[in-house]
């Protein structure tokens, strides 16, 4: 197990900054009385991708959530066990959800710009952060528009609703509209579950460029994808319904992908259930 | 080739019609053994159907007569007025004195778009208020009993308000600000709470409607709750809530009874907010029974200027959801 440890922190060693964003420790996640996750440990590559893949309710957007306290406004979840953000607990006394989330992003699996223009959605979160002169937020809405690979499709037409672009192309705002608050982590739910191919493709460049400087969490059905765009990847799974849901195996994505450790890993990625 | 071969299949069909007795003799061919021929309508279900469509009919016809009734009726009847006075003078005349002949409804229009107005700033925030509340801000708890109580803001008839303007609400006034307590300050505390449910209920199904997602992209982004609900709810449920304030400013202008028993109904623009007043409702409600000859004619006019009125309100609507949607 130690050995183990240690090739895993040696490997580490290689992507990213070294060292892990989060630090999550015996976690613990309820619906009311219902126990989703149990005894999640894990610890999350800072300037790399870490994909969480398996079967459909295993808990893996539960988890997502967790790390930027979206629970929260589900009434009745509970979490137990500690994580950290750069060593901080974020549940801890007085920590503000809305700062946890202003340094943790979010993308949703359904591309959800806000009913108004191209150049509103991506100034929205310097706007609320006080932000006010016309040239500052200019800079800003054309360097997140630029970073999210969209500038060239909508440099003209700044002022078109955000609803009008295709799917892709919404979700690429929207991530403009997160990277427009500098934030240090990305988690992205499912991004590329309702975009098209060529958009796939673009976001998924896009996170390529993105992980210099920020840390990538995404939950994907999509094995293939979990393969090509991640560093790490987790696997979790409930085993029987009505239990709480496993992490199985955390490993370096190629290391998952060509020679799991554990056998229900093997079962998922070779397509035997799930 | 899979295509041409359905063709011919096609082509063949006919044929095999054409001459039932030869194509109920001969076996089908094998590829078409596990297929059966579609069931024909039968007779029952084609009247229902036909029956059910027209009982619909009937019903939207109904509705719409009825507003075409309602509308020749009072045309017919008030028509003559125009003739008489002239539009301009009925319209734009400052004196309503029917029994010495002057019937110029300026007053009336102008003291129903103030009590419009008035009941519109008090109450309008106030509803918009209650149904943030109830759509984003309200425990399942809260909701559960406030929102039941706005619905029975809306089943408490008009005259019960009324009743409880001049009995209540008037003294009070009256013993604050002097005078009798009859005059637009008490007509617009009243039309304020009775347009609550009206305006209420909408913004809150607008608000309603706004996808969920929206709601947690803004919050992932790190908005306050409040935040959230004044830069992108708010925004994005706006046309619902511009439709809701129009319905709530029909509601205000075409109240009659509440305002006529608290308005005190002189037929003159009031100096202040203390002072009785008329409108272009509680004139018809106070007039008809005497009323005979111009001025009950005069009073028909009315009755179309708040047909106007009412379909200028109805328009608008359209207007403004036909824009939303274009922009949305």
């Amino acid at each position: 197990m130690s050995e183990r440890l240690a090739s895993l922190l040696q490997d580490q060693a290689s992507v990213g900054s070294g060292r892990d964003k989060f630090e999550v420790k015996k976690l613990d996640f309820f619906y009311d009385k219902f126990n989703a996750l149990t005894d999640i440990t894990v610890g999350i590559a800072e300037h790399a991708v870490t994909a969480f893949i398996g079967p459909s309710g295993c808990g893996k957007s539960t988890f997502l959530r967790c790390l930027n306290r979206m629970n929260d406004l589900i009434p009745g979840t509970r979490v137990e066990g500690q994580i950290l953000l750069d060593g901080q607990e974020i549940h801890g006394p007085g920590v503000d959800p809305v700062d946890l989330r202003r340094r943790v992003g979010m993308i949703f699996q359904q591309p959800n710009p806000f009913p108004m223009s191209i150049y509103d959605n991506v100034a929205y979160g310097p706007r609320l952060h006080g932000m006010r002169k016309k040239s500052e937020l200019d800079g800003i809405v054309e360097e997140s528009l630029k970073r999210a690979n969209l500038w060239k499709e909508v440099k003209d037409i700044l002022g078109r609703g955000g609803l009008t672009l295709s799917g892709g192309q919404q979700q690429r705002l929207c991530i403009a509209r997160v990277l427009a608050v500098e934030p240090d982590v990305l988690l992205m739910d499912e991004p590329c579950s309702a975009i098209d191919p060529t958009s796939v493709q673009k976001v998924e460049d896009l996170m390529a460029e993105l992980k210099d400087r920020i840390t990538i969490v995404i939950v994907t059905h999509n094995m293939q994808q979990a393969a090509r765009v991640s560093d790490f990847t987790a696997f979790f799974l409930q085993e029987m319904a009505g239990e709480p849901a496993h992490l199985i195996e955390f490993e370096r994505t190629a290391a998952l992908f060509t020679s799991p450790k554990d056998k229900r890993t093997e079962d998922y990625i070779t397509g035997r259930f799930g | 080739m899979a295509n041409d071969a359905d063709l011919t299949g096609h082509d063949a069909a006919p044929e095999m019609c054409a001459d039932p007795s030869s194509a109920a003799a001969a076996p089908q061919p094998p590829k078409h053994s596990a297929r059966r021929a579609l069931t024909k309508i039968t007779r029952g279900t084609y009247l229902k159907e036909a029956a059910l469509k027209n009982l619909f009919l009937l019903c939207a016809f109904v509705a719409v007569a009825g507003v075409a009734l309602i509308f020749i009726f009072v045309g017919i009847k008030g028509w003559p007025i125009f003739g008489k006075v002239g539009i301009f003078d009925f319209l734009g005349g400052a004196t309503w004195f029917p029994t010495k002949g002057h019937f110029g409804i300026l007053p009336l229009i102008i003291n129903s778009l103030l009590a419009m107005t008035g009941a519109l700033v008090l109450g309008g925030p106030l509803a918009v208020g209650t149904a943030v509340f109830l759509s984003e801000v309200a425990s399942p708890r809260a909701r559960a009993l406030v929102r039941p109580a706005v619905e029975l803001l809306a089943g408490i008839p008009s005259v019960v308000y009324g009743f409880f303007g001049l009995v209540l609400l008037r003294p009070i006034i009256a013993d604050l600000f002097g005078g009798l307590g009859f005059g637009l300050l008490t007509v617009w505390l009243i039309l304020a709470v009775m347009i609550v449910p009206t305006i209420a209920t909408l913004t809150e199904d607008a608000l309603n409607s706004v996808p969920e997602g929206i709601r947690e992209a803004s919050y992932s982004m790190g908005a306050t709750k409040w935040q959230t609900i004044w830069r992108v709810l708010l925004p994005a449920a706006k046309i619902g809530i511009i439709d809701a304030i129009i319905l709530g400013m029909g509601r205000a202008i075409g109240e009659t009874m509440a305002v006529v028993m608290v308005a005190g109904n002189a037929s003159v623009i009031p100096a202040d907010v203390l002072k009785p007043f008329l409108t272009l409702t509680t004139v018809i409600v106070m007039d008809m029974p005497y009323a005979s000859g111009d001025h009950r004619t005069a009073l028909f006019g009315v009755a179309i200027i708040l047909f106007v009125i009412s379909m200028i309100f109805v328009a608008a609507i359209r207007v403004i959801s036909r824009f939303g949607k274009r922009v949305g």
